[in-house]
């Protein structure tokens, strides 16, 4: 059996190389020079105080470029008088589909228009995978999602419970649904009522 | 004698603490240089925690380097079913002791007089210099290819005892490929021997410390800069570093000749690995840049060209030789550090015809012009 030698394949766009680009040391040493350029000035920003790098240490730094719509944490909205707008009906925790919403509701006969409120919202942040159906499922627009990350890493999952107290935290200057900030109610704003007895 | 011993000893610790500071060190200069190098901050997230407090040290990351010995060290040691165990177990070693063993003969200060440095142990010492190298060899060379070359039979050893096809085709590419490039070395550098007249390096390094035309300083690389380049490719192949890391291609070999070790012996590769960036650093500085010399210094101080001198003391004359050494190896370790992230892996043909193809014919084109030029200069006019 005669043998035919291999013989490579010709493309059309077969990338052509100049002599200069042949010699392989001048592009070697211009590859070095951009390399260097980019380490040199990277090297004199750190020297002079600034940041060098694009990178944003995760949980101290807050990365300035987040979208508007980006859905970064749950967050629960107020009434007026500054209590929770969550009735407890438990939408969110049906709809989830990663199960990650838990909800302890409460009964206050005072509070007559709204009586069921929750005394613990909770919602396990290292199965949550961020798909917003809870805010769509809501019928009170009590929760919703900013854009900014929530500050949960942790070394242990326990720990990466996002609570009531963290998602009441949220008090924005001004809102186009809700009278942000909270007006002041007469006799003071009540206190956040811990479960039933 | 003792006073002999005494200052070897002194020595000696030198050598090997400053060999295994730039091992460690340059595991946090190659990715930090590499962070830097991308626009990334780098590793620095281990620390230090001092005890009943919540003071964290972070120090830039400087703590990742100890992370990995502890997590080397503690690691399960895995042993291949191989029947070649004992060369198996050796291969590390044999790899990493020559790579100590080469800073011997390299000289990283000029000369000591102990009686100068301690005026009250002056009579002891009775006039004794000694200059700062471990053994002063007149084959200083020849010792450094002698023992560099050893390395070769470790990789082989560590790829065939592995009882791993992968860790074969490594071994036989390291050992392929090294020697290609040590016989390119060795041309590069008789060059320089021919200009020198010796293999010595401690006479080598004292020759580089005049001028040349009046203002140039005498380096090697002044008299021999196409070899200086190619010395140095040579050197980063003969390392085994990207571009030439074909020994350990990832994409293709897992890891070569050390897929099957694990904790400290594969740490002790590495390790020679990084010591062996520090003596080719080592070695160019000696060979090109003029070793512990400062343009325009001598014995005594600084002598510039315009007349103008600063007088010295022999305290400061050694510590200055001693860290201008450290630097210049330090500058020579960053470059290759930028060579390794700059550059893409050869292909395997690619680096042999690289090495048999061009650099050989450029090595000996290099000596070829090398003994005209000294032969006319040592015959006189014509």
């Amino acid at each position: 059996m005669v043998k035919t030698p291999y013989k490579r394949k010709q493309y059309w766009n077969e990338p052509e190389l100049t002599a200069w680009e042949r010699s392989y040391l001048p592009e070697i040493v211009r590859g070095l020079v951009i390399t260097s350029t980019v380490f040199l000035r990277n090297m004199g920003r750190w020297m002079t105080g600034k940041k060098g790098a694009l990178t944003t240490y995760y949980p101290e730094e807050t990365r300035a470029d987040y979208a508007p719509g980006n859905r970064g944490k749950h967050v629960l909205t107020q009434r007026p008088d500054g209590r929770p707008q969550c009735i407890a009906c438990n939408m969110c925790a049906t709809v989830c589909p990663a199960k990650v919403i838990e909800i302890e509701a409460a009964f206050d006969p005072a509070d007559t228009a709204h009586p069921k409120y929750p005394a613990r919202f909770e919602i396990d942040y290292s199965r949550c995978i961020f798909c917003g159906l809870c805010v769509e499922a809501c019928p009170e627009d009590a929760i919703r999602m900013v854009k900014e990350t929530p500050g949960l890493p942790s070394d242990a999952r326990g720990q990466m419970w996002l609570t009531l107290e963290e998602m009441l935290s949220w008090q924005p200057a001004s809102d186009v649904a809700k009278p942000y900030p909270p007006k002041s109610v007469p006799g003071g704003a009540p206190a956040l009522k811990g479960p039933a007895p | 004698m003792t006073q002999d011993l005494v200052i070897y000893a002194i020595y000696i610790a030198y050598a090997v603490g400053m060999l295994m500071g730039f091992g460690t060190i340059l595991t946090w200069v190659e990715r930090k240089q590499a962070a830097v190098m991308s626009d990334r901050i780098g590793a620095n997230r281990a620390y230090v925690r001092l005890p009943f407090t919540q003071v964290k040290l972070i120090w830039l990351g400087l703590f990742h380097g100890i992370a990995d010995g502890i997590k080397m060290l503690v690691k399960e040691d895995f042993k291949p079913r191989t029947h070649d165990w004992y060369a198996y177990a050796v291969a590390p070693w044999v790899v990493f002791t020559p790579v100590l063993l080469v800073f011997g003969v390299i000289p990283f200060g000029g000369m000591l007089d102990p009686g100068r440095l301690f005026p009250g142990l002056a009579d002891w010492f009775d006039g004794r210099t000694y200059p700062m190298q471990i053994a002063r060899l007149d084959a200083g060379l020849l010792m450094v290819f002698a023992f560099s070359g050893m390395t070769i039979i470790g990789t082989m050893l560590a790829g065939w005892a592995s009882a791993n096809k992968f860790s074969l085709l490594g071994g036989l590419r390291a050992g392929s490929q090294m020697i290609s490039y040590e016989l390119v070395m060795g041309l590069t550098v008789l060059g320089l021997i021919l200009i020198f007249g010796t293999v010595d390096l401690g006479s080598m390094v004292q020759q580089q410390s005049g001028l040349v035309f009046g203002f140039l300083p005498a380096w090697g690389v002044v008299y021999q800069p196409f070899a200086a380049v190619l010395f140095l490719t040579a050197a980063i192949a003969e390392n085994k570093r990207i571009p030439f890391d074909l020994p350990e291609a990832e994409s293709e070999l897992i890891a070569g000749y050390y897929t099957e070790y694990s904790a400290m012996k594969m740490g002790l590769f590495m390790f020679a690995e990084f010591i062996e960036i520090a003596i080719v650093g080592a070695l160019f500085t000696t060979l090109f840049l003029g070793g512990y010399n400062l343009p325009y210094m001598n014995d005594a101080g600084f002598a510039f060209p315009g007349g103008y001198t600063v007088e010295m003391s022999h305290g400061a004359v050694v510590l200055t030789q001693l860290v201008v050494f450290l630097l210049k190896v330090l500058i020579v370790c960053s470059f290759q550090i930028l060579v390794r992230w700059s550059l893409p892996r050869f292909r395997y043909d690619q680096v042999l015809s690289f090495a048999w193809k061009f650099m050989l014919p450029l090595a000996l084109l290099n000596l070829t012009v090398t003994v005209v030029l000294v032969w006319s200069h040592q015959r006189g006019p014509w």
